[in-house]
């Protein structure tokens, strides 16, 4: 499937704009405010439009995954191609972008959190110019990451991602945002050198057949990474778990496991989530997060199968512990941004739960957890927001009864809330219960004991809910202004996703059914070596 | 009437309530009288085209179950498994149209009372709207087919309930009570949800039918019987959170904090017989093991709370009570195999305790603002000891509640003797076959006490004299929309309506309806069959009817002693066991034993894992930074002093790089392994452990306020892309590091394309 625009493919375009109108951003005077709004808004609009083209436009058939034929609207080119470096030989690292089922749902979601998030950031206060210039290169940096098939290209942009971030929450956050700043910084730096260890390794033990010459070259091509015949016998990583691999494997994993975040890489998220403004928050919990979990679906099951089934054990266990844990220590939080943030790994638990499954049900589940909490967390964080912005405080006690003075922003509100407790009709029960459905069949106790989480999840939202929503109003904030119209245009289109994908989750389900049935065919045949009869 | 009719009525039954709440959430305010008379209509025609589809359904189509069902989602070729599709459907059964009925009647006439009820309620509007939400979800539990379509409504039901305890939530006991609601019924559905996950783990379907039919052909879950049996007892647990069963009964009472018409909806025909729907709906896969846990946690439950209403002197807590006791009696009945005498038991008691419900109501309706006209705000309108010789005063009220509790009582002549005896014979012919005699002992013993506290209600309040003969001077009757359901619920408490022989309900057409299924369930593992159960019947019925009704005469009899003609001093009674006493009125002390372990430790825990994560996951973090601060930086933080520490990182960085090169290079190709080569891989990882350690240099050393200001002065982000090229390159300032990295990364785009 071909889709261009101005001779160039409509993944260059989705990912390359938020570039564009950042070059147009840093020409406009420094005075008019209003003009660079307007363009952030405008750009990662015109993102929203290419991304819906792409929904519509995405073949449900096509596997992807480790198949070029299954991958859609292809863009391959060399990008760096040194002959002759002594001893190296060649390099060649080439842009190579598609998206399949597992992508594209993150597609999907990156453009529309990222168009969300400029209108949730419409009041910052200071550099309004630099804010919203980083707002966009985080854009390209996660979309990029998203439609990379190549490591080098994808490495590329994990990188380039992380430094927005780390600008955004150490200019524009709280009073502790050099601390959340840094400690974000070098704990994704740390994963980062991690992952390009494992890249290296990778690099060096594949090789392909050069379509020209016929001569074996090295490739930083990850669909040849996931054929085992393209491993070099006697490279570093050649055969089926070997010391090597495990490494690799362990490597990467916490490469990802620091992104999503797992038990116990997770400390730098509560604070980077306080400390970050509203719609850095927002694209923190609704993006980066999927990342992590992206990137061991993307990258290290369909290069390890063999360890993702030795390794499937190990992952349902830590996937418990982020659930429950996650859940114990957002019902004693007293800030609320924290207690999003921990209910945030809480949620990304049960991905990693789905995950560990290694199975379709749990499979899709994951990946729609994926998706349905970016929307759903990103809702919660926006409501904070809204409240942040009228009080300046978070402080879960300092309210009560704002059902009374602020009655459309509590109708709201209880979407978001009810949805991340996972209440039928709402989209995130579906993905839970999928990724339950599907672990019980691989892990039966860990699932039951994770069922837990289920619970605690009930108990400490609507405590939340109690302690801020109901009771007698606090006379402090009586005069609170109700929901305004901006506010309430970056929810709605959140709570109408959420509420139309829990009543028929297929429009969002159907895109990764074919990607993902390949996926859990790669992983229980050993990546092909096994035969799978149905 | 042809299938697809009945079907498409059966939708629109489901989906009229869920327009009324759209409809009246988002414009109450600007309908006339704020949607009430629309939501109240709505229900209305629903339940007019119920009691369409009820009888063409028991009249044309008897025998057959009518199905519609669409598919949901697509697994796709499922690896190892093949195709894989999840199909959600509705179906139309005996049961389904019965309980239609029961339903609507319940929900529309709630609907009806609560317009006097209610009016000029400060959230008027939106209380109609979650009344029509809450039919909502009751109808989708009904009229599914699936359990996963009965999960989900399950809990939208839980939503709903939660909504409308916590109508009031300005108070904190309301909001307290919606929330401890949710919760426990939350226990009870992971229960249910593991059972599902058992289920579906073989089945691969979530379709009553098709899981019926995998078990009946010999597939059991996960190959045992075992699991059969733990996944009936599972799936049972929803019910034990819905039904209010013994142990999580616990949040019903409090749920009293809602409007009185709500707890007559939640506490009759929706909610709270969901669970007992469930039981039913899942009968045919419910071993006898299983069987026999849900009849011993009914006759608990029966037991438990029966204990406690005679305790209580809040009017709607002795009907909660009295109703979680009922639900008891349900699940007990469903328990024993007796499953007709179960679920009609269910209908009777929707039709009485909706009106003994509404009936207090309109007591406290009219109790409340006697006392308001009378100036008085500190008396408890629901305390019966403030009340007395009502009856007299509020005729319609009295005599319809005379009727229900007729009913409760199981008298002759009333819907509730029908089904209770049934029930009874039930647990004694199950008594006679297994020998867990305990059962119809415990059901014959509630009956009595059931008989005992609703008529200790009905003396104290509409009996005997007023206590204080002024204070309730200006009370009087409820208006016409308060009275009319009132009327109506009485009406159909009469034997009539479902059998004409006043002492058999198995003649009545009810019984006819609906058979007990036939078990799926491996014969060995199976509960008695059909026809040995009605063997034992038989035999028991004639004793059953003796007993129930000496049982109910004596509870009556000793409620009349005690509480009209004064000859048994109640008081002194109390007085005697008062440790007993205390013990009841304090329901158990299942609160505070809930409260002292399971709430108490969840909280220390939570602050354990608050302590755990700050101070030891968090603590190692942020040690490891200040520990390689301390080596590059030097304890002051000062560049100057920890340039040995730097040069120390340096030479670990490139020592380590350099190991690692040769290592690799080695081992990938041996004849390269040449001393150029660790010369090149040296200095690659000089350079990586240089680049390295200036970002972190950057980060932790020079990352200050100065300099964070100052970035964002020089127009930081111009750091990024035009204004570097402008810039002097500062050698030692953080911005130029990040410049660095920002050329790098242009470059490599410059270089594509």
């Amino acid at each position: 499937m071909e889709l261009q625009f101005l001779g160039i493919g409509i993944l260059s375009w989705i990912t390359f704009l938020p570039i564009v109108g950042m070059v147009l951003l840093l020409m406009i005077p420094k005075t008019n405010e209003n003009a660079m709004k307007w363009t952030a808004a405008l750009f990662t609009f015109g993102q929203v439009v290419l991304a819906v083209v792409i929904y519509f436009a995405f073949n449900r058939g096509m596997t992807g995954i480790n198949s070029l034929e299954g991958m859609q609207f292809v863009e391959k080119a060399t990008w760096i191609d040194i002959k002759s470096v002594p001893w190296f030989g060649r390099i060649l690292i080439e842009y190579f972008l598609g998206v399949d089922g597992l992508s594209v749902t993150m597609v999907l979601l990156t453009a529309l959190i990222s168009f969300l998030a400029v209108f949730a950031s419409w009041n910052i206060e200071k550099a309004m110019k630099g804010y919203m210039a980083m707002l966009l290169l985080l854009d390209t940096g996660m979309i990029g990451v998203f439609v990379s098939l190549d490591f080098f290209l994808f490495y590329v942009f994990w990188e380039v991602m992380l430094l927005p971030m780390y600008f955004l929450i150490g200019i524009w956050g709280g009073p502790r945002r050099e601390y959340a700043a840094i400690k974000f910084f070098l704990y994704t730096l740390f994963g980062s050198v991690l992952m390009l260890l494992a890249m290296i390794a990778l690099y060096f033990s594949v090789t392909i057949p050069d379509p020209m010459t016929g001569e074996k070259i090295h490739t930083f091509n990850m669909l040849a990474m996931m054929n085992p015949a393209n491993f070099e016998p006697g490279s570093i990583l050649a055969g089926l778990g070997t010391y090597w691999r495990h490494l690799a494997y362990i490597a990467l994993f916490i490469g990802f496991a620091i992104k999503v975040p797992i038990f116990p890489f997770h400390t730098w998220l509560p604070d980077a989530h306080v400390e970050a403004p509203t719609a850095i928050s927002v694209i923190l919990a609704g993006v980066l997060l999927k990342m992590g979990t992206y990137g061991i679906l993307r990258i290290s099951y369909p290069m390890f199968p063999e360890l993702a089934q030795w390794y499937a054990l190990p992952l349902a266990i830590l996937a418990f512990i982020n659930i429950v844990y996650g859940a114990l220590a957002a019902m004693a939080q007293k800030d609320f941004k924290k207690l999003i943030a921990y209910s945030s790994i809480s949620h990304m638990g049960v991905v990693l739960l789905g995950m560990a499954a290694l199975n379709t049900q749990g499979m899709m589940g994951a990946v729609f957890q994926m998706f349905n909490h970016g929307t759903i967390t990103a809702m919660l964080f926006l409501i904070v927001g809204v409240l942040y912005d009228r009080t300046h405080t978070r402080d879960l006690d300092a309210f009560g009864g704002l059902a009374i003075t602020m009655p459309k922003y509590t109708g709201i509100m209880s979407v978001g809330f009810f949805a991340a407790l996972g209440l039928p009709g709402l989209s995130g029960f579906i993905s839970e219960a999928f990724s339950f459905l599907g672990a019980f069949q691989t892990f039966r106790y860990i699932t039951i004991a994770s069922t837990l989480g289920i619970v605690l999840t009930a108990a400490y939202m609507l405590w939340t809910l109690q302690r801020v929503f109901l009771g007698q109003p606090n006379e402090k904030w009586a005069g609170l202004p109700d929901i305004n119209g901006r506010e309430l245009f970056t929810l709605v289109p959140l709570a109408v996703i959420v509420i139309t994908l829990g009543i028929y989750p297929s429009f969002m389900l159907d895109l990764m059914t074919s990607s993902l049935n390949h996926l859990v065919g790669i992983v229980v045949s050993n990546g092909g070596a096994v035969a799978i009869v149905p | 009437m042809t299938h697809e009719l009945i079907l498409q009525l059966t939708v629109a039954i489901l989906l009229l309530p869920l327009v009324s709440f759209v409809v009246l959430i988002f414009f109450n305010k600007r309908l006339p009288r704020q949607g009430d008379w629309l939501g109240t209509s709505i229900l209305f025609v629903a339940l007019g085209l119920s009691i369409v589809v009820m009888i063409a359904k028991l009249t044309a189509y008897s025998d057959e179950v009518i199905r519609a069902s669409f598919e949901w989602v697509d697994f796709g070729n499922v690896p190892l498994l093949g195709p894989m599709k999840l199909t959600l459907g509705i179906m139309v059964d005996n049961l389904v149209a019965t309980m239609l009925v029961a339903v609507t009647i319940v929900s529309a006439l709630v609907h009806l009372f609560s317009v006097g009820y209610m009016y000029g309620d400060v959230r008027y509007g939106r209380y109609f709207a979650y009344l029509g939400i809450f039919s909502f979800s009751m109808l989708g539990i009904v009229v599914t087919d699936n359990l996963w379509m009965m999960y989900v409504f399950w809990e939208l039901v839980g939503l709903s309930s939660y909504l409308l305890i916590g109508h009031w939530f300005e108070k904190k006991s309301a909001s307290d009570a919606a929330k401890k609601a949710f919760i426990v019924n939350r226990i009870g559905d992971i229960g249910m949800f593991t059972g599902i996950m058992i289920i579906f783990a073989t089945f691969h379907t979530f379709t009553f039918s098709e899981i019926f039919d995998g078990i009946a052909s010999g597939t059991l879950p996960m190959g045992s019987e075992t699991w059969l049996t733990v996944a009936g007892i599972l799936i049972f647990l929803g019910a034990v959170g819905k039904s209010a069963q013994f142990p999580l009964h616990v949040w019903l009472p409090d749920a009293m904090e809602g409007p009185t018409p709500v707890s007559a909806l939640i506490h009759a025909a929706t909610m709270v017989a969901a669970g007992v729907y469930l039981v039913a709906r899942t009968f045919p896969m419910m071993t006898a093991d299983a069987l026999m846990f849900i009849a011993y946690v009914g006759a608990i439950t029966a037991f438990v709370s029966a204990t406690i209403a005679i305790a209580q002197n809040d009017i709607k807590k002795v009907l909660a009570y009295s109703t979680v006791s009922q639900l008891g009696y349900m699940v007990m009945g469903l328990g024993v195999g007796a499953y007709t005498a179960g679920y009609f038991h269910l209908v009777t008691h929707a039709m009485f305790k909706a009106g003994l419900f509404l009936g207090s109501g309109s007591v406290i309706h009219a109790v409340h603002h006697a006392l308001h006209h009378a100036g008085d705000h500190h008396t408890d309108p629901q305390d019966i000891r403030n009340m007395g010789g009502l009856g007299r005063k509020m005729p319609i009220t009295f005599w319809t509640f005379l009727m229900y509790t007729l009913a409760i009582s199981g008298i002759p002549l009333t819907s509730g003797f029908l089904s209770k005896d049934e029930i009874l014979a039930g647990t004694l012919a199950y008594g006679e076959l297994t020998g867990h005699y305990i059962i119809p002992i415990i059901g014959f013993f509630v009956a009595g006490l059931t008989a005992f506290y609703m008529f200790r209600l009905v003396i104290i309040v509409f009996l005997g004299d007023h206590k204080d003969s002024h204070r309730l001077d200006a009370i009087h009757e409820s208006p016409l929309v308060m009275t009319l359901p009132l009327i109506i619920f009485a009406v159909l408490s009469f034997f009539a309506f479902y059998s004409f022989n006043p002492f058999g309900a198995a003649d009545g057409w009810f019984f006819d309806a609906l058979k007990r299924p036939m078990s799926v369930v491996p014969a060995g593992v199976a509960a008695a069959g059909i026809e040995e159960f009605g063997e034992a019947l038989h035999h028991s019925h004639s004793t059953a009817m003796a007993l129930s009704l000496t049982v109910a005469g004596l509870g009556i009899l000793v409620a009349f002693a005690t509480y009209y003609w004064k000859k048994i001093n109640a008081d002194a009674i109390a007085a005697s066991i008062r440790p007993v006493h205390q013990f009841l009125v304090n329901k158990w002390y299942f609160d505070e034993l809930y409260d002292a372990t399971i709430v108490w430790g969840t909280l220390l825990v939570t602050r354990i894992v608050r302590w755990f994560d700050d101070t030891i996951v968090d603590g190692i973090v942020n040690g490891t930074a200040s520990w390689t601060r301390a080596i590059t930086l030097g304890a002051k933080g000062n560049w100057a002093e920890g340039k040995l520490g730097a040069l120390f990182y340096i030479a670990v960085g490139a020592a380590v790089s350099m190991f690692a090169g040769w290592t690799v290079s080695t081992s990938l190709i041996p004849e390269a392994a040449t001393f150029w080569s660790y010369i090149w891989y040296g200095l690659l990882g000089l350079a990586t452990a240089g680049l390295s350690f200036f970002m972190f240099y950057a980060g932790v050393g020079g990352f200050d306020n100065r300099i964070v200001d100052g970035m964002v002065n020089l127009t930081a982000y111009a750091a990024g892309f035009l204004g570097l090229i402008t810039r002097r390159i500062q050698t030692g300032k953080v911005q130029t590091y990040i410049a660095f990295v920002l050329v790098g990364v242009i470059a490599f785009f410059l270089w594509f394309r």
